[in-house]
């Protein structure tokens, strides 16, 4: 096999640049074993988040060729053999340091969310739930919070400025996943509407494209999120009416 | 400390480690009112118990009303070889169905059975099907869900983290230390109580299934401080990883196959199983194929299927398969589902499995079998501590999750990981906040040994050596696997312990460039120091344990030895040493040992 060329964006705040660098490759290697195998021989500090190496932690986002995707699930016979590629850190988040961003404004932005709240169960304290009722926020669960969806979003991507007043397509799953849970009593519509920035989302599905967990963001969680904060906004007794008898 | 060279923070309790052990004491002890912080290595919700699949053990009973604690606890026990602390898988057994009760209550969102309570799964050593699961990525529901819960409790979280050693105040514990990772700025944490969940070890070893932060650093905390270690010697390797390709060697899959239908074969497509069921699970465990396919649907008239043996047997199965030279074509045997459940039935059961195998072998499950074999996976041993209070022998230390010892014993059965982590989290949260609260004083940490510590840390980047920390951890990986792998002899053991004392001395001339941002060859540098100690306790207590016994396998002692069976391997330090001692298992209570005796 070709040795792998790969360009790596070396830097801190301060300023950097790519940096090329040329590695053997064997069968089936992803990205991220690529990386590793420079910062090995080649590059001892280079600095790149990681954990769990099976596309499990959401950990390892990042710029591959200008997509953001997750490097260790990125294979590397989808590039041209000795085709150059490209890794960028993920750009909508400040720098530390290489590869890796700080996404603490994610961490920010979970602390507000208003927590789940459920309403009693059943006289043994455990919950009856059907699968079917479930199997949508089970969808929204798979999430690896690998924060790729906030990071293509153009409504902070291009905006940082709108950054204090948008959750972002992460946290509207997060939302609609409380929302939809059967037992779920809290009220969020306030949040929604005024917190979350709801509003700013013009549903272009860039997040829905990204996302390594193949979570239908807009379809499932955004749209109808939207279509609750309107008719409750309008409609507060329709909303209390669903609330109550848990059509949801 | 007066001393403006590090940061500085006070508690009355701290909780190394964010998985489902750290967050469920952190959430516990600031249930009860003392000032709490949470430290980890990583970003939060990324701990290694994010990767957990196939689910979480408790006796609820829910799809065979047969089931309750003391058939939990039998179970538990018999996959341990009877090695395992008693009172721990007793009280283990017992609490386990309300700590699942309680995450269900706190948003989790289980599978559910046709009327709508949370289905069980089968799987190995589990006489009924016991595992409450969300498909294949039960570890995400369970971390998700503790995350969720505490980041409304007010528990400070200090995320990226390193601790590298424990603050004492003559024999108590008093604190922390350690460094941010992004900026390489030191800290000292202050604290009444400490409670260790930093997980497991498998990075010692090439070919495994844990993420990078499973260096084994809480053990090497622990001995350092003067805790002691029991059952290291029985390290876990998991039947079935991921073979091929080679960059994703070790990769697990979940045993969640076979507990869903899929079986396993050698390269001449023989159900190989039924050939390696040892004499201890004789009599529970289906000796024909047709009566292990009934058994998936009718438990009360078919036994087992030997393809849901407990791990330890499973593994050194396939690993005699291939040695006898029926393997796969790389190098392990095939496990199949793909002839046995339809593909929408894998699907939904499998997701995770499904989307693994595709992205990163090009294998579709539900059309070819896979390809596997044994990869570490699970430290069975770990810091010993009390059953109830989960105290270790250090006043004001506590241990909960994969880093203490004593509940698997020789062998722990899957899914009793994940219900281990929320049953003793929870009172390692209870009794360290308990300690908080009785401790008279604050606690007081010697600036000397700060001073110690910062210069330890830093000298990496001193030295004028040339040593690389990539190889060195190649190397100890190469040597824990060849020579401290599934079999074990007398001869390789000796051998280890040579390297290891080798790779010692070459890390004492790591030199990192750079500077202490965010710089991995430095945190490498210091987490090869927790790798070492780890890999030579393991080698030690296995010299040390002339028989075979759950994942502790001997080519020079084959057989299990019945006074070796009345003792747990003790790891200290002494001095500068490890040593290891044998130390008697306290006497089972009659009514518990008549658990054991029960009919089947
Ligand atoms: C692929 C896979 C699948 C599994 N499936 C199952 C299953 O289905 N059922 C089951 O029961 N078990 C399963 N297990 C086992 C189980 O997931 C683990 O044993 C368990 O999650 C360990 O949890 P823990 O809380 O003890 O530690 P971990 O989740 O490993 O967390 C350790 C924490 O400690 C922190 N830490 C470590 N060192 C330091 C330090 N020096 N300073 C600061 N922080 C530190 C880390 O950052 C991390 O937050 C599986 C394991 C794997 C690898
Ligand atoms: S659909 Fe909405 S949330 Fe998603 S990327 Fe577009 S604007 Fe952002
Ligand atoms: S929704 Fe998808 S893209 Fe967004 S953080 Fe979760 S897994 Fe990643
Ligand atoms: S390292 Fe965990 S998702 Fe890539």
């Amino acid at each position: 096999m070709p040795d792998a060329v790969m360009r790596l964006w070396r830097g801190d705040v301060r300023g950097g640049a790519f940096r090329e660098y040329r590695v053997p490759t064997e069968e089936g290697m992803v990205v991220l074993d690529v990386i590793h195998k420079i910062q090995a021989t080649q590059a001892h500090d280079l600095a790149v988040r990681w954990n769990c190496k099976a596309g499990k932690c959401g950990s390892c986002s990042a710029e591959v060729n200008g997509r953001p995707r997750l490097m260790c699930m990125t294979r590397m016979n989808l590039f041209a053999a000795g085709e150059p590629i490209t890794v960028a850190p993920i750009k909508t988040f400040p720098l530390i340091r290489d590869l890796v961003a700080d996404v603490s404004f994610n961490y920010q932005v979970a602390k507000t969310i208003p927590a789940f709240r459920p309403g009693p169960g059943e006289p043994d304290g455990t919950f009856r739930m059907m699968q079917e009722d479930i199997d949508r926020g089970q969808e929204f669960h798979k999430c690896i919070e690998c924060f790729l969806c906030q990071n293509v979003c153009h409504v902070i991507r291009d905006h940082p400025d709108n950054m204090p007043f948008f959750a972002g397509p992460r946290f509207f799953v997060r939302l609609a996943a409380l929302e939809m849970h059967p037992m779920d009593e809290a009220a969020r519509a306030e949040y929604l509407r005024l917190k979350a920035g709801l509003g700013f989302c013009n549903i272009t599905k860039c997040c829905t494209e990204v996302c390594p967990e193949h979570i239908k963001i807009t379809d499932n969680a955004i749209i109808p999120l939207k279509e609750r904060v309107v008719s409750e906004h309008y409609d507060p007794i329709v909303w209390t009416w669903r609330k109550l008898t848990g059509r949801k | 400390m007066a001393s403006d060279k590090y940061e500085n923070h006070e508690y009355d309790v701290i909780v190394i480690g964010a998985g489902g052990a750290g967050l469920r004491a952190a959430i516990e002890a600031s249930a009860q009112g003392v000032k709490t912080a949470l430290i980890c290595k990583s970003l939060l919700g990324k701990a290694h118990t994010v990767m957990a699949e196939g689910g979480i053990a408790a006796a609820l009973g829910n799809v065979w009303p047969e089931d309750n604690w003391k058939v939990h606890f039998r179970d538990t026990m018999r996959g341990g070889k009877l090695l395992n602390n008693w009172r721990m898988a007793q009280l283990h057994a017992q609490e386990a169905p309300d700590r699942v009760k309680e995450l269900e209550a706190w948003g989790a969102l289980f599978d559910r059975t046709k009327d709508g309570r949370i289905l069980q799964r089968d799987f190995g050593g589990h006489r009924y099907a016991r595992l409450a699961h969300v498909g294949d990525r039960t570890g995400l529901e369970m971390i998700r869900t503790l995350q969720q819960h505490a980041v409304h409790k007010g528990i400070d979280v200090f995320m990226e983290c390193t601790i590298t050693r424990l603050l004492k105040d003559g024999d108590r514990v008093s604190g922390a230390f350690g460094y941010w990772r992004e900026t390489g700025r030191l800290v000292v944490f202050k604290a009444k109580a400490v409670v260790l969940a930093t997980g497991g070890i498998g990075k010692a070893w090439k070919f495994g299934t844990n993420s990078w932060e499973c260096v084994g650093d809480g053990v090497a905390l622990a001995l350092e401080a003067g805790a002691e270690l029991i059952d290291m010697e029985c390290y876990q390797f998991h039947p079935t990883g991921m073979v091929w390709p080679p960059s994703v060697r070790g990769i697990l899959v979940t045993e969640g196959v076979r507990g869903d239908g899929g079986t396993l074969k050698n390269a001449l497509g023989d159900r190989f199983m039924f050939k390696y069921i040892p004499e201890f699970f004789r009599a529970e465990t289906a000796d024909t194929e047709a009566e292990a396919d009934r058994w998936y649907a009718d438990k009360k008239n078919n036994r087992r299927t030997p393809d849901l043996l407990p791990r330890d047997e499973v593994a050194r199965a396939i690993n005699a398969e291939v040695r006898a030279g029926r393997g796969s074509p790389h190098g392990g045997v095939f496990l199949d589902i793909a002839s046995r459940r339809d593909a929408e039935y894998i699907k939904r059961r499998l997701p995770s499995m499904y989307h693994q195998f595709k992205e990163l072998a090009d294998v579709d499950i539900t059309k070819e079998p896979m390809e596997v074999g044994p990869t570490a996976h699970y430290m069975n041993g770990g810091v010993r501590v009390d059953a109830d209070t989960e105290a270790t022998a250090v006043p004001g230390l506590f241990a909960a999750g994969e880093v203490a010892g004593g509940l698997h014993g020789a062998n722990r059965l899957g899914g009793n990981s994940l219900s281990d982590l929320v049953v003793f989290g929870r009172r390692a949260g209870l009794y360290a906040a308990e300690y908080a609260k009785v401790f008279k004083g604050t606690p007081t940490v010697d600036a000397g040994q700060a001073e110690a510590l910062a210069r330890e840390c830093l000298e990496p980047f001193e030295r004028s050596g040339g040593e690389n920390p990539y190889a060195i951890h190649q190397d100890l990986q190469e040597c824990m696997q060849t020579l401290v792998g599934i079999i074990r002899t007398e001869g390789e053991l000796t051998k280890a312990l040579e390297e290891i004392a080798t790779l010692r001395e070459r890390c004492r001339r790591i030199r990192v460039d750079g500077n202490r941002q965010y710089n991995p060859a430095w945190h490498l540098a210091l987490d090869l120091q927790s790798m070492l100690t780890v890999s030579e306790a393991v080698t030690r207590a296995a010299l040390e344990r002339k028989e075979s016994r759950g994942g502790h396998a001997r080519e020079d002692y084959p057989k299990m030895d019945a006074e070796l069976g009345k003792v747990n391997m003790a790891v200290r330090k002494v001095g500068e040493e490890l040593t290891v001692t044998r130390e008697r298992i306290p006497e089972m209570p009659p009514d518990l040992k008549k658990l054991l005796e029960g009919d089947k």
